[in-house]
């Protein structure tokens, strides 16, 4: 058995939930190894190859793959796939985007979005917004597996040297072409990884009052989550929707602010260490699940609540 | 243009799921059933392309039991033209869903096929993404805006740093997020109208596709629950207990 990763970057640095994905799939086994195709990513061969659970890199370099397109990466990753037994990436809408078009041309009845690793042909897997946990076995001979990468530690980066191997790369596709990214640069700490997550819903009315959750998360360092609604509205951009359609957070402390808690929302949110809700309405279902509710206008207590930080000496980073 | 649109019957996104005792999967007797969420995208856009002049024919496709032919029969009601249900007995796996749906694209030469990016019961995110696959065809998923051109779509997609835009040649896959459109509601007349809309019945089984299942549920069980959390009274006392009790800042 041989894992084959495959990694997720910009041809600069890895993506953290690449790191994650990389704890699930030494737990598959040990002898994992990691596909990286980019262009000009010398870079990002070095790093992984520090990465101490990666066995060996394999490195794809083409223009072609300067940006990413499923299709380019599909049939790169065909190419190598015999010599595996599972192939596995993250969660995400890279994962989630590339896996099934791999899986599909191998046969192979994919295992989304895993949780732990039980066997390595025995995963737990949420379904129905994580209201129910499916323990799944699979018996395809070979398993295209993705991961949750909110659910696993981040790999340790350095004291790994792996030889990088260099290999060719793989047909283009005619069909689809890379327009344009429109990436918001920030600051702030990533959503997915951050420590403390502090969301807006519905609550906060309109796009200019997001700036009293702003101005909390840059008291706590935080990152900034909103529901759907929120980003229905246009109150916030679409990267910051946490749920089940959106992103998954799994910080110490997350913050909701103005949510009510749909099934959906709390699908994003609930394995959160510490939850606060602060919401006027006192039945609101995000009660449910917040360690510590505040039945209170928002408008009111955002304020204090940044005055109350102010006031404390120390704040944890 | 003619676009083949793949809906799934699903349980409704408002019903609390509840896990059956004998872990064998989540109670669906007497629960209340709708389209998956993102499908409506799916069909909402379909029409509105159709409706802009540029498509001539929607179709609107599902694979499930007997009851999953309410699911097109809605479709019917927004706007699509007739309907194709795949009569399966038991719940199959995406792989297989899009073999069977690369069987009905075969049969109907469609030149787009649109479908929710997931759906919200399996949460498996795969069955547009393996049919594009199956026909060796571009696709685009987790589309919130679609610009039909010649022979191409120029579709912006939702991804993790933001909004990615790429150009697909048709015919393509899209799969449709819920930002992609505001799903309209099916008029009463427009009901009626669908009721003598044309739905094709055809057995899975004729199709000579291997459904068999390749993952095994062993268990299905609830998720461990939150312990029941206390409220505080004042701003200062959530700080307090942030800082304190839970010591997180």
């Amino acid at each position: 058995m041989s894992v084959l990763l495959i990694a997720e970057h910009n041809n600069k640095e890895v993506k953290s939930f690449t790191l994650n994905a990389i704890t699930a799939a030494s737990q598959i086994d040990q002898d994992l190894h990691v596909l990286l195709i980019g262009h000009n990513a010398d870079d990002v061969a070095k790093s992984l190859s520090e990465v101490p659970l990666v066995k060996k890199v394999l490195h794809m370099d083409n223009e072609i793959y300067e940006n990413y397109i499923a299709e380019n990466y599909t049939s790169a990753i065909l190419k190598h796939a015999d010599k595996y037994s599972h192939i596995v990436c993250s969660a995400n809408t890279f994962g989630k985007n590339l896996m099934p078009r791999i899986a599909a041309l191998l046969d192979i009845s994919q295992v989304s979005d895993i949780i732990k690793v039980i066997a390595p042909d025995t995963f737990l897997r949420p379904i129905y917004a994580g209201n129910a946990f499916a323990t799944v076995k699979s018996n395809d001979e070979k398993k295209c597996i993705t991961i949750r990468p909110t659910s696993f530690e981040a790999a340790e980066t350095t004291g790994g040297s792996a030889e990088i191997e260099k290999v060719d790369a793989a047909d283009k596709t005619e069909n689809t072409k890379f327009v344009n990214r429109e990436e918001i640069k920030s600051d702030r700490p990533e959503l997915g990884t951050a420590r403390i997550v502090i969301s807006g819903g519905r609550g906060l009315q309109s796009g200019e009052n997001f700036k009293l959750i702003t101005d909390v998360a840059d008291k706590l360092n935080a990152a900034i989550g909103a529901s759907r609604a929120a980003v229905d509205a246009g109150y916030i951009t679409n990267e910051h929707q946490v749920g089940q359609t959106g992103k998954v957070v799994v910080p110490d402390l997350y913050i909701a602010v103005g949510i009510s808690g749909a099934i959906q929302h709390l699908a994003g949110m609930k394995e959160s260490k510490v939850i606060v809700a602060i919401n006027k309405d006192g039945e609101a279902p995000i009660f449910s699940v917040a360690d510590y509710g505040l039945e209170a206008d928002l408008f009111e207590a955002l304020p204090q609540f940044l005055e109350e930080l102010n006031k404390l000496n120390t704040i944890q980073k | 243009m003619k676009i083949l649109v793949a809906v799934k019957r699903v349980i409704d996104y408002n019903v609390q799921i509840r896990v059956k005792e004998d872990g064998s999967g989540v109670v669906t007797d007497n629960v209340k059933m709708s389209t998956n969420p993102p499908d409506d995208n799916a069909i909402e856009e379909a029409v509105k392309i159709k409706e802009a002049g540029k498509a001539s024919e929607i179709i609107a496709v599902t694979v499930g039991e007997e009851k999953a032919q309410e699911t097109v029969r809605k479709a019917l009601a927004v706007g699509a033209d007739r309907g194709i249900h795949i009569k399966v007995d038991s719940v199959l796996e995406p792989l297989a869903v899009s073999k069977i749906l690369k069987k009905i694209v075969e049969k109907e030469n469609p030149d787009l096929v649109f479908m929710g990016k997931q759906a919200i019961d399996d949460d498996c995110n795969q069955t547009g993404q393996m049919l594009a696959a199956h026909l060796n065809w571009p696709q685009a998923t987790f589309a919130s805006k679609i610009e039909v051109k010649e022979n191409s779509l120029e579709v912006t997609r939702e991804v993790d740093e933001g909004l990615e835009t790429i150009e697909v040649n048709t015919p393509a896959i899209v799969t449709c997020d819920l930002r992609l459109n505001e799903p309209r509601y099916a008029s009463l007349p427009n009901i009626m109208k669908a009721k003598k809309k044309p739905i094709e019945q055809i057995n899975a089984s004729d199709l000579g596709v291997d459904t068999n299942p390749r993952i095994e549920h062993i268990k299905i069980e609830e998720p461990p629950k939150r312990k029941a959390g206390i409220k505080v009274a004042s701003v200062e006392e959530l700080v307090q207990k942030l800082k304190n009790e839970a010591k997180v800042i």
